[in-house]
Formats: structure tokens, C-alpha cells, sequence
């Protein structure tokens, strides 16, 4: 999009010009070829007029037919050049700008995939996604006109300028005299524009957001009948935007008198001076047809300039957002000689603290470019203490269930994150498998160390395609017994077309607790050492949250099960439970032990009286239909 | 649900039913405000084109009458060509000027316009029932304001006038032409056929690849848009090679018809200007035969002349061949733009309106200040005279029947009652219908049979507006807007002063967490109270609901995302806050549901339990089981 805010100096546009320009790649040849192509239509375009000239002069003029038809000839011969050159530079800088977005949007991509957590928080989604679309998109026009324009118009400026020079330089001073005229007023103008835009844009996303906003919140709108009060703040802001855009606009349109003016002003002095150059002998008529031809030529390239230096500084922002992406390096990665396997699901935490890099500081751009940004680039600071786990020590045995509890904000999710090496520690050490977290190979770490995530998401594809996230050679058998475990069979069962039932995007046609069901088999899938549930049965009933987790015991037996809820009845049963508060463990021990003497567990354990205070998603199976269409309703 | 933003290039339709009277309507629609302006715009364009087509024809008369007899004379005198070049400054002159003043008027017509329809648009938007958005995707509504009216803007400032002086060039340059030279006109007609053909057929290969582009980019913008918000999962499964390849494949496919719709625009130009070059040479050949064998009195000045104008014809047609894809585009965005501002209205027949009002003995009379009292004021339609009755909270539901579609029905013959300042729960699994009872009660749906009943009035009967403002909300879905926790909060009342929402604050417990907040009340949340977590914003979406003061409240699974500890805390406050208004709840907290005066158990649309706790806990139930945990019958 249009630029954020500070002007970007003369060194970072060269290293974003470096960034970029590694991605032109095997294009590198049509990226050549389209200015070159351009150069040689100029020259034809240029000879055609001294060619139309020479046609009324000695042709027309003395009335030599021979001449008018074999200068014809030539010319169109010239124009065929042209028109080679011409198709050419076109094909050539279509493939040369689509590939060099193809190659960066992939080179994007790829690179994102190598981001830790961190990375992607720093970034944020919706912000990400922006480069990645539209942001590409604009870089694609700008090269396309820089490839296509920036070496014919001046190009084209100087032969006009040349030619009009050969024909009668003495005029042609006239030319000299105006293109320096313009090219001052037209930088004036368009520096006072773009200073404009860049004011603009960001009012234009508050316009959007507002909107957004009002959109997402309807009911809220309408429960407090609030429709006139909104209706009023959005014409407050359309208003706005309305005054600084006529505004900006109003710079914009002097171009045209501008233009007008100089090029009626030259055709007014070439007619009268020439005139008396022609009577005096030293013009001829069709020279001065010539004259008049290139003067349009000479001010329309000095127009085509000025658009690509507004292009160019206009996608000056979308460049440095894409960069931003490309020169990121991720802050978790494999280390030389990784472990290629885990011993067994015993962990350990020593002396570990841990806090989240400040986004604030690192991605201040973001939030400016697009409405759906803004606020979101921070969600890296969502627990935005300093230490967000400070001086932790645990020992958990391989095999063991264990239950964390503790308010919302205290660390819990910080706390399992470490252990397969989602986020690294500041200082201290994560043990798994009796070895430091760090030494295993990451691919390895992760699949042996399983976490459901709290917000979690399935893709669009059939169920078993989402299942074999977990594992891509997974028979239809395994997917089966997973889904057991999980409790999810019955229900896959009962879809319209069972495990080749296709899940929406987000997986919007399934209910909460299915979702969550389905997320649990997938990370079964995966035969971890350790496995993490954070908060994963949230949605899911109790009754059925309780066969979940006695199903896990019988069935993996060695597996350490991680279990972080606030339901006190779904740790109740851990082998011992982990009492979070403020990013430290303030107990750690049984839950009957806790009971009897931990202040934290005996609140929560009261304030659900007894352990089975929630009345859940009991979704009756097969209500699938209802969820999907109402997207809205829950 | 909403896409997170951004523009979504969606697949592109171009095919608009009825492009001309889209067309048609946003002319109008723009007239509607700036009629004045644009017959002054119209005539001004035509004035800067006659004034140009004169400068042109100077040309000729430069030559003819002034360089050619002069050429002939002993002692030239230039007076004449003095007089004559003074004429053509003049009409220079008027060119810029129309031009400059048409742009400018221009400019208050196309930010007008928009400033006008961005206000209609979202003035109805405000005014659409709530089925219109839980029926549309809101990344597509968003993009009607974004990518659709960027269209617009496009088109209304530039295409439009473009085309007109275009199209008043071509015309006025083709008569310029025949009277010049007839014959000479026809040949040149003849070469611009052949130009408009060869452009229909290069700009349909073109338009073609467009539409194949704009799809494929919609399908990998998708993909990207899934992938990033899976990203965190992508790395917990360790599926980033898989996806790298699943986009690469995407990519290559875009880069293909990306690349094919973009070679077939750009060689449209030059393809263009080479036919304008044949068509320059035929003319100057068939000319130099009929000038020089005085075939057709065509002098050699007018020959000059006419190749002239012969290259201005051909500006003004690669002019609307460039400008044509942008149009077709902006009518497809224009088509979006009213189908917006097409779709119905909620429908509002109620005509019993909520008053302010005090005691005057027995009576009830109606007046300006806060009284704490409130009366629905009823006017008969037959005799206009006028009843009031007091708001107490009364609602009953008779044999309720309601679904989303005809087809299915959500909820079946719901019967039940809640007397003032009671406390009435909903429990029972998602889908069940509780969210569904409450959204029939404020009428954001209308049931289909059956009567809801609002202190004896049927809620039909009252004002939507009204029956809103008696009914406080406070949803799981917390939805806070840009602006200060302050603005936040009074958004429930847009008169409170500054101590009344502090009082609110504090009745939710919220007071606290603001006055940590970096500028207390007066710090700016943006992106829906991102910096906030879920549980301080349903503390303040609890403070805007207390400040507003209804007589009666649906809480839609308000404390959901607190955790157990704080809302035992925030609990406080919504017991004074429930306190001696009708409630209707909606909780799967049994903390929060347990001291209602009835608990309606619901199941697949029926209310298939009723008590208080107490005495649904002696049934040995559905609602026995959901609290004890204990399964009697396998239900899921």
C-alpha cells in the first residue's frame, strides 16, 4: 500500500533494492530484454515522424508520387520494427514482472516457514498476509513500469530532443527551455501530492476499520441502538476523508493546464518563428510538421517519468514491508548434529526464565499499512510481563499425568511452549528425554513432544487429510484408533461421508468440541513422548472429557500427559498438579495434597464446587448442518 | 467469520447481468447530488475538445493561408499570421481553461459521491436485519467499502469523463475530417474498423487471462490466508515442507495466467499505435494520389491537415481500448455496491414507543429527565388516544415456534414466563436453541408462530428501536470500538458523565484493571480491545451494559472466558447488576446459573426441563446428570 510514515533514506533503499533484486532470478534474462525492447521501439517510433515529414516535403509537396509511395514503404517498414519491439518489450516485461512476484511471494513463503513463534508473533497474521497479497501486487505493477517506462521516457526525451535538434536547433532551444520548466513544476507538484497521500492513507484504514468494526459488532450496535450515533461517526470520518482528498487532488490536476499550457505555448512559437523561417527560406513546411510531432513526444515521456517516480515512491512502503519478511531469520533453529531421537517423556525445567520479545519495539511498521493490522501486530505482547516464567524447577517422570492450573495470564501456556521448543528459554534449561531441548533436531522435538493447541485450527480437506497432519503415512486403521482415544469416532462416524468428510476452512462446519476432539486424534497421530493439552477439552463435555483422559492412561501408558484446563475435574485425576501463578509455580504436588493445603487450588476448587460445575457442549452427534450454516449465531 | 482483513481479491465476476443500466443507475445516483455539476462538467469537456480540434485545424490554415502566400510575396507581412496565431492563443486558452476548471469540479463530484455513497452505504448497512450478517462472509461485505469503491472512484473521476472526450474527439475530429475531404474520411473510417477489431480480439484474449488471473490469485490469496492462520500449527506438526509445495504449485499456476493477461494488455498498445501508423501511411499515400492527380480538390495544405488530424484519431481510440477492462471492472464493483444498498431493511411496524416518565397520583405522565421510571407509550391506532403502562420487565413466551429457514425448525412450541426483576437460565448444549430464545426476544429474528409478550404488549407492537433500549446485552463475543475505555463504556449511555461510568466500571469490577492502564480511562483501544485480554474486556462490555441501565438483561455467556477465581469476583457485580431486573441467562458456569428463579433445560429446540435448581436436581434429569456428570443415557 501507500507509504506509513518515515521517508526511507538513500542506504535502506539500497539494500531493499539489493533484497529485492535477488529474486529476479532466471528472469533475469526478460528483465534485460524489456528495456532493451523498449529502447529499439523509441528509435523506430522516433524515425517514423522524420519519415511523415520527408512524405509531404518531397512527396506531396513536389508532388512525387514515387517518393510518397517508397517513403511509405519505409515507413511501414519502420512501424513493423516498431510494432516487433513494441510486442516484444510487452511479453518480455509481462514474464519478467509475474515471475519476479512469483519468485518473491515464493521466497516469502519459504521463508516464512522457517519463523519461530516469535517471528510469526512479531508479525502477526492478518499483517502477514498483507505482504504476502497485496503488497506483492503492487511491487509486481511498480517493476512492470519501471522495466517498461523508466529507460523509454528518457529515452524517448532525448531522441525527440536530438531529432528536434538536427531539425533546426535554433527552435529546438524552445523544447530545451520547457522540459526544464516542466520538470521543476511537475517535482514540486508531486512532492506536495505524495505528502498529501501519505496523510491520507492512514485516515482511509481508520475509515475502514471503523466500518470493520461495525460489521463484526453488529449486535452490539443494534442491542444499544446505537445505528444513528455509528451512522454519525462514520459520516464525521467519510467527511474527512472528503476534504483531504479534494484536497490532495486538487495538487494533482495542475498537471494538466500545466502540460497543456507548455506544449500550446511551444506549438504557438514554433507556428509564428517558424512561419518566418520558413518564408526566409531556412524551414520547410514538412520540418516544421515534425517539430510540432516531437514536441508532443518530449513533454508526453517527461509525463510518463514523473507517473513511475510516483509509482516508485508510492510502492517504496509495500517494498520495505516485503523485505522486512525476506530478511527476517528465524531465532529457533536446528542445531549442528542434532539428536535425532527422545529417549523417553521425562522432563525437566532448570532455573528457567522466560519472557516474550517485545513486539513493540521491533515492528513498528506494520500497524500502519492495513485496517485489519492495526492492534494486531502486537499480539506477541499478549502477556507482556517482563519475565513471563521467572526461576522455574520441575521434575516430571516419563509416563506421568500431570495437571497445571492457574489464572488466565499466569504462564501456563508460556510454561509447555518451552518443551518442544515452540519458544526458547532466556536462561536455564528444558530437559526432555534427559537431554537439553536445543540438541534435538526440531522436526524430531516436535513430533515427539505433542501439543494440542489452545487456539487451535483444521484445514480445508477431507478429515483424514487433517488427521495425517499428525502423520502422512497413517493407515485409515491407525486414523481409527486415534479417533477412539480421542472420542471422536462416533461422531466422524455419523458424518455424511465419515473420514472423507470434507472439513470447511478453519473447520467452520464442525462444533467447538469436535474440533477439539479432532485436534487431540491428530496429535495422537504423531506416537508422541509427551503430549500437551492446553486447554484443548475446553469445549468438550465433561462426561466425555473424562473418557478422553481415562482412554489416554490405558492407552499410553508411557506417554507423559500434560494437561493444562480450567476445569478443576479435568486434572483432578493427574498423577500431580502444577499450580501457576504470576509466571511462577507456587505448588507442585498431588491434587489431594493441594487440596488440604494449597490457598490457589482450594479457590479455584470452591469456586466450582466440587469439581463438576460446567454444563458443556453436549452436541448431539450429527447436528453438523445446524453449526454450519449459523456461523454467526453462536 | 471475518478473514483478517485486508483486501480479499475475490474470484472476479464479470459477468453483470445488465452492465448498462448499473451503468445507468450510478450515473443518476451521482446526479442525484451533483446534477448541476455535471451538465457544467459535459459542456465544459466539449468546449476543451472544439477548443483543441481548432487548434488542429490552425494547422492547416498556417500552411494554406498564411506560409504559402507569404512564400509567394516580395515583402512578406505577418500581420495577418499575427492576428490569426492570436485567434488560436485564445482558443488555446479556452482548452486549458475548460480543462482545468472540469478536472476541478470533477474532483468535488467524485470525492462527493463517494463521501455520498460510503454515508447511504453504511447508513443501510446499519438498517439490514442481523440473518444479512450472519449470512454474508464480513471479509465480502468489507471489501464492497474497500475494493468496490475503489473501483468506483476510478471510474467516476476518470473513466466517464475519458470516455465523453473520447468519444466528442472522435466524433468532432470525423467531422472535421469530412469536411475537409469526404473520400479521404472514408479510407481513414475504414482503417479504424480494422483497428477496433483487432483490439476487440487482442482485448477478449486479454479479458480472457484476466478473469483466469484473477481467480487464480483468489484461490492462492486463500491459501495464504488458511496457511498464516495456521502457521503456529503448520510448526507444531512440522508440515512446512508440505506446504511450501502445496504453494509452490499455486504460485506457478497464478505466474502462468499472470503472465498470459499481461502480455496480451501490454502488446495492446503498440499493436494500436503501429495501425494508427498504417493507417497514417495509407492515408498519406491514397492522399498524395488524389492531391497530386486533382482527383478530389484535395490541396496539399489540406492533405496536411488531414494526416494530422488523421494521428489525433487514433489517441483517442487506444483511449477507451485502455480505459475498457478498468470499466468493466468498476461495474462489477458498482453491481456490488447496490446490491448492498438493495438488500431489505429490517422491518419495523411497532409503533409502541418507550417513554421517560414520572407518577402524577395514579397516572402515569410522560417527561424529559431521568426518573429511574419508564412506560411504554401506546397509541391507538383506532381513536389516537393514548395509554401508558409502566416498563416492569414482563416477558412471556406462548407457543413459540421459530427457524432460521422455513425448512428446519430451531425451536419448538417454547412456553415460558419471567415476572419482574426475575432470574431465568438457559442450559443445554450448543445448538440446542439457547442464543436463539434470547435473539427472538430483541427481535434481532422473528418467530414464525406463537406470541412473545413484553409487560403485556406483543413485541411486535413495540418499536424495535425501543425494545432494544429496555433489553441490556452482554455477549460471549466481546466487541469493543476504536476509541478510549471511556468511549467504550458510554457507548451504553452517550449522555453519562464522567462519574456515572465510573460507578458502572466498578459495579463489573472493572474500575481496577483501568486504572492500571497506562492512561486510565482515557487510554485508546484499537482492533477490538487487542491490548486487553478476553476477560477484561468482558469486564468492560459488562460496564458498558450497567451503564446503560435497561430494565432487563440477556446475558449471552458473559463470563465465559473469565477464569473460575476472577469471576467469582466480577460474580459480585453481576448480581448487583442483575439485581431487581428481569435476566435472561445463558451460562455453562453452574456458579452463575444456580440461584435463577427458573432454569429452562433445553434440548434440540424443546425446553425438556424446568425448576429451580433444587427442584431439578430432585428430578434426577437431564439436568441431574449434567451436573453430577453422571452419564445415565450415552448422549454424545
Amino acid at each position: 500500500m501507500i507509504p506509513g510514515s518515515k521517508a526511507v533514506d538513500t542506504m535502506e533503499e539500497t539494500s531493499l533494492l539489493k533484497t529485492l533484486m535477488a529474486q529476479i532470478k532466471e528472469f533475469r534474462r526478460p528483465t534485460i530484454l524489456t528495456p532493451v525492447c523498449m529502447i529499439g521501439e523509441v528509435i523506430f517510433e522516433m524515425l517514423i515522424p522524420l519519415l511523415m515529414a520527408s512524405i509531404i516535403d518531397n512527396g506531396i509537396e513536389t508532388g512525387n508520387m514515387h517518393h510518397i509511395v517508397t517513403t511509405g514503404l519505409l515507413m511501414l517498414l519502420m512501424a513493423a520494427g516498431s510494432l516487433a519491439t513494441g510486442v516484444m518489450g510487452g511479453v518480455f516485461g509481462a514474464r519478467a514482472s509475474t515471475g519476479f512476484a512469483r519468485n518473491l511471494r515464493e521466497a516469502m513463503f519459504d521463508n516464512i516457514q522457517t519463523f519461530s513463534f516469535s517471528n510469526i508473533d512479531k508479525f502477526s497474521t492478518p499483517s502477514l498476509i498483507t505482504r504476502l497479497t497485496t503488497d506483492i501486487t503492487n511491487i509486481q505493477m511498480a517493476f512492470q513500469m519501471t522495466l517498461r517506462m523508466f529507460v523509454r521516457a528518457p529515452m524517448s526525451l532525448i531522441t525527440a530532443m536530438v531529432m528536434a535538434f538536427i531539425i533546426n536547433a535554433r527552435l529546438a532551444r524552445i523544447y530545451l527551455a520547457a522540459v526544464g520548466f516542466l520538470a521543476v513544476c511537475l517535482f514540486l507538484i508531486i512532492r506536495k501530492a505524495t505528502g498529501y497521500f501519505r496523510k491520507i492513507f492512514p485516515r482511509y484504514d481508520d475509515l475502514n476499520e471503523s466500518i470493520e468494526e461495525n460489521v463484526r459488532g453488529i449486535r452490539v450496535v443494534k442491542s444499544f441502538v446505537r445505528e444513528d450515533y455509528e451512522t454519525d461517526k462514520l459520516r464525521k470520518a467519510s467527511g474527512n476523508i472528503y476534504k483531504l482528498f479534494t484536497k490532495a487532488e486538487r495538487m494533482v490536476i495542475l498537471n494538466a493546464p500545466l502540460m497543456q499550457t507548455t506544449v500550446y505555448t511551444c506549438i504557438i512559437l514554433i507556428s509564428w518563428l517558424g512561419a518566418k523561417m520558413i518564408v526566409a527560406g531556412n524551414l520547410t513546411t514538412g520540418q516544421m510538421m515534425s517539430l510540432l510531432t516531437y514536441c508532443m513526444n518530449i513533454l508526453m515521456s517527461l509525463m510518463m517519468l514523473s507517473m513511475v517516480f510516483v509509482m516508485i515512491t508510492l510502492s517504496q512502503a509495500s517494498a520495505k514491508r516485503i523485505c522486512e519478511v525476506l530478511d527476517e531469520t528465524s531465532d529457533i533453529t536446528n542445531p549442528e548434529n542434532p539428536v535425532m531421537e527422545v529417549a523417553d517423556g521425562s522432563i525437566e525445567f532448570r532455573n528457567v526464565n522466560f519472557s516474550y520479545k517485545t513486539a513493540d519495539s521491533d515492528a513498528p511498521e506494520e500497524a500502519r499499512g492495513k485496517p485489519a493490522e492495526k492492534g494486531n501486530a502486537r499480539t506477541g505482547g499478549k502477556e507482556r510481563v517482563l519475565h513471563v516464567l521467572h526461576q522455574i524447577n520441575l521434575t516430571i517422570q516419563s509416563g506421568e499425568t500431570i495437571g497445571i492450573i492457574g489464572g488466565t495470564g499466569s504462564g501456563k501456556t508460556s510454561l509447555v511452549n518451552l518443551l518442544s521448543r515452540l519458544y526458547d528459554v532466556d536462561e536455564g534449561a528444558v530437559l526432555v528425554g534427559g537431554r537439553d531441548v536445543r540438541t534435538y533436531d526440531l522436526e524430531t522435538i516436535r513430533s515427539k513432544v505433542a501439543v494440542v493447541l489452545q487456539k487451535n485450527v483444521l484445514f480445508s480437506g477431507s478429515v483424514l487429510d487433517n488427521l495425517r497432519w499428525g502423520n502422512e503415512n497413517a493407515t485409515l486403521e491407525d486414523c481409527r484408533r486415534v479417533c477412539r482415544i480421542a472420542c471422536a469416532d462416533d461422531f466422524i462416524e455419523a458424518m455424511p461421508e465419515g473420514y472423507n468428510t470434507r472439513i470447511e476452512q478453519g473447520g467452520s462446519n464442525v462444533s467447538g468440541g469436535q474440533k477439539q476432539r479432532l485436534c487431540i486424534a491428530r496429535a495422537l497421530l504423531k506416537d508422541p513422548k509427551v503430549i500437551i493439552f492446553d486447554d484443548s477439552t475446553s469445549a468438550v463435555d465433561t462426561a466425555t472429557d473424562a473418557r478422553i483422559r481415562n482412554a489416554l492412561i490405558h492407552e499410553l501408558p508411557e506417554t507423559t500427559k500434560i494437561i493444562i484446563a480450567q476445569r478443576i475435574s479435568s486434572i483432578a485425576h493427574a498423577d500431580r498438579v502444577i499450580v501457576m501463578e504470576d509466571g511462577h509455580v507456587d505448588a507442585f504436588d498431588t491434587p489431594e495434597n493441594l487440596l488440604a493445603d494449597n490457598r490457589i487450588y482450594q479457590e479455584v476448587y470452591e469456586s466450582q464446587v466440587g469439581g463438576n460445575a460446567d454444563f458443556d457442549e453436549m452436541l448431539p452427534e450429527g447436528e453438523l448442518h445446524v453449526h454450519a450454516r449459523r456461523g454467526g449465531e453462536a | 467469520m471475518p478473514g483478517p482483513g485486508g483486501p480479499r481479491p475475490r474470484g472476479m465476476k464479470t459477468t453483470v447481468k445488465n452492465p448498462m443500466q448499473v451503468l445507468g443507475r450510478l450515473l443518476a445516483y451521482v446526479a442525484r447530488n451533483y446534477r448541476f455539476h455535471m451538465i457544467l462538467v459535459f459542456v465544459l469537456i466539449i468546449a476543451g475538445v472544439l477548443a483543441n480540434v481548432q487548434g488542429t485545424m490552425f494547422t492547416r490554415t498556417l500552411i494554406d493561408d498564411y506560409i504559402t502566400p507569404l512564400l509567394k510575396t516580395q515583402n512578406p507581412d505577418f500581420g495577418p499570421l499575427a492576428r490569426a496565431i492570436m485567434r488560436v492563443v485564445c482558443f488555446y486558452a479556452i482548452g486549458v481553461a475548460s480543462t482545468y476548471t472540469y478536472q476541478r469540479i470533477m474532483i468535488n463530484v467524485t470525492q462527493g459521491s463517494l463521501r455520498d455513497l460510503r454515508n447511504d452505504l453504511f447508513t443501510h448497512m446499519e438498517t439490514l436485519p442481523i440473518s444479512y450478517f450472519d449470512t454474508h462472509a464480513h471479509g465480502d461485505v468489507m471489501s464492497v467499502y474497500t475494493n468496490d469503491i475503489d473501483t468506483m472512484r476510478q471510474l467516476i473521476s476518470q473513466s466517464i469523463p475519458q470516455l465523453i472526450n473520447s468519444a466528442f474527439t472522435i466524433v468532432s475530429v470525423i467531422v472535421s475530417m469530412l469536411i475537409l475531404d469526404v473520400p479521404m474520411t472514408f479510407v481513414t473510417l475504414a482503417m479504424v474498423g480494422l483497428m477496433l477489431v483487432v483490439t476487440r480480439k487482442i482485448g477478449g484474449q486479454s479479458g480472457k487471462y484476466f478473469v483466469a488471473q484473477q481467480k487464480d490469485l483468489g484461490r492462492l490469496n486463500g491459501y495464504v490466508e488458511e496457511m498464516m492462520t495456521g502457521e503456529k500449527v503448520v510448526k507444531v506438526f512440522s508440515h512446512e515442507e508440505q506446504a511450501k509445495e502445496e504453494f509452490r504449485a499455486l504460485n506457478n499456476q497464478l505466474f502462468d495466467s499472470a503472465d498470459k493477461a499481461n502480455r496480451f494488455s501490454n502488446i495492446l498498445a503498440p499493436v494500436n499505435g503501429q495501425l494508427g501508423n498504417l493507417n497514417y501511411v495509407v492515408c498519406a499515400i491514397v492522399g498524395g494520389i488524389f492531391a497530386i492527380y486533382h482527383i478530389s480538390g484535395l490541396t496539399v495544405g489540406a492533405l496536411a491537415s488531414f494526416l494530422t488530424f488523421n494521428r489525433s484519431l487514433s489517441m483517442p481510440i487506444n483511449q477507451i481500448s485502455m480505459q475498457l477492462n478498468s470499466i468493466i471492472m468498476a461495474i462489477a464493483g458498482a453491481d456490488r455496491v447496490f446490491k448492498l444498498m438493495d438488500e431489505k431493511p429490517e422491518e419495523d411496524e411497532g409503533y409502541v414507543m418507550l417513554v421517560r416518565a414520572r407518577r402524577s397520583g395514579d397516572a402515569l405522565v410522560e417527561c424529559k429527565e431521568h426518573t429511574g421510571l419508564w412506560a411504554w407509550k401506546h397509541v391507538h391506532q383506532a381513536d389516537g388516544s393514548v395509554e401508558y403502562k409502566e416498563l416492569k420487565g414482563h416477558v412471556v413466551l406462548e407457543h413459540v415456534d421459530f427457524g432460521y429457514v422455513p425448512e428446519k425448525e430451531v425451536l419448538h412450541d417454547i412456553s415460558l414466563f419471567a415476572k419482574p426483576g426475575q432470574k431465568i437460565a438457559f442450559v443445554g448444549s450448543t445448538g440446542a436453541g439457547k442464543t436463539t430464545i434470547t435473539n427472538l426476544i430483541n427481535r434481532f429474528y422473528d418467530i414464525q408462530n406463537g406470541k412473545i409478550r413484553y409487560d403485556g404488549i406483543n413485541i411486535r407492537k413495540i418499536k424495535k428501536a425501543d425494545l432494544r433500549r429496555s433489553l441490556g446485552m452482554v455477549l460471549q463475543e466481546t466487541n469493543l470500538f476504536t476509541g478510549t475505555v471511556r468511549d467504550n463504556i458510554r457507548f451504553g449511555k452517550l449522555d453519562a458523565t464522567d462519574e456515572e461510568i465510573e460507578a458502572a466500571a466498578k459495579l463489573a469490577n472493572a474500575h481496577g484493571f483501568i486504572m492500571r492502564l497506562p492512561k486510565g480511562y482515557d487510554t485508546v483501544l484499537t482492533g477490538n480491545g487487542s491490548n486487553l485480554s478476553q476477560g477484561q474486556r468482558q469486564l468492560l462490555s459488562i460496564a458498558r451494559a450497567a451503564v446503560a441501565n435497561p430494565p432487563a438483561l440477556i446475558l449471552d455467556e458473559a463470563t465465559s472466558s473469565i477464569d473460575t477465581r476472577t469471576e467469582m469476583i466480577v460474580q459480585d457485580g453481576m448480581d448487583k447488576l442483575m439485581n431487581g431486573r428481569t435476566t435472561f441467562v445463558i451460562a455453562h458456569r453452574l456458579s452463575t446459573v444456580r440461584n435463577a428463579n427458573c432454569i429452562m433445560v433445553l434440548e434440540k429446540g424443546n425446553i425438556i426441563e424446568r425448576g429451580t435448581h433444587e427442584e431439578l436436581l430432585e428430578m434426577k434429569g437431564r439436568y441431574y446428570q449434567l451436573y453430577t456428570g453422571k452419564q445415565a443415557q450415552a448422549a454424545g
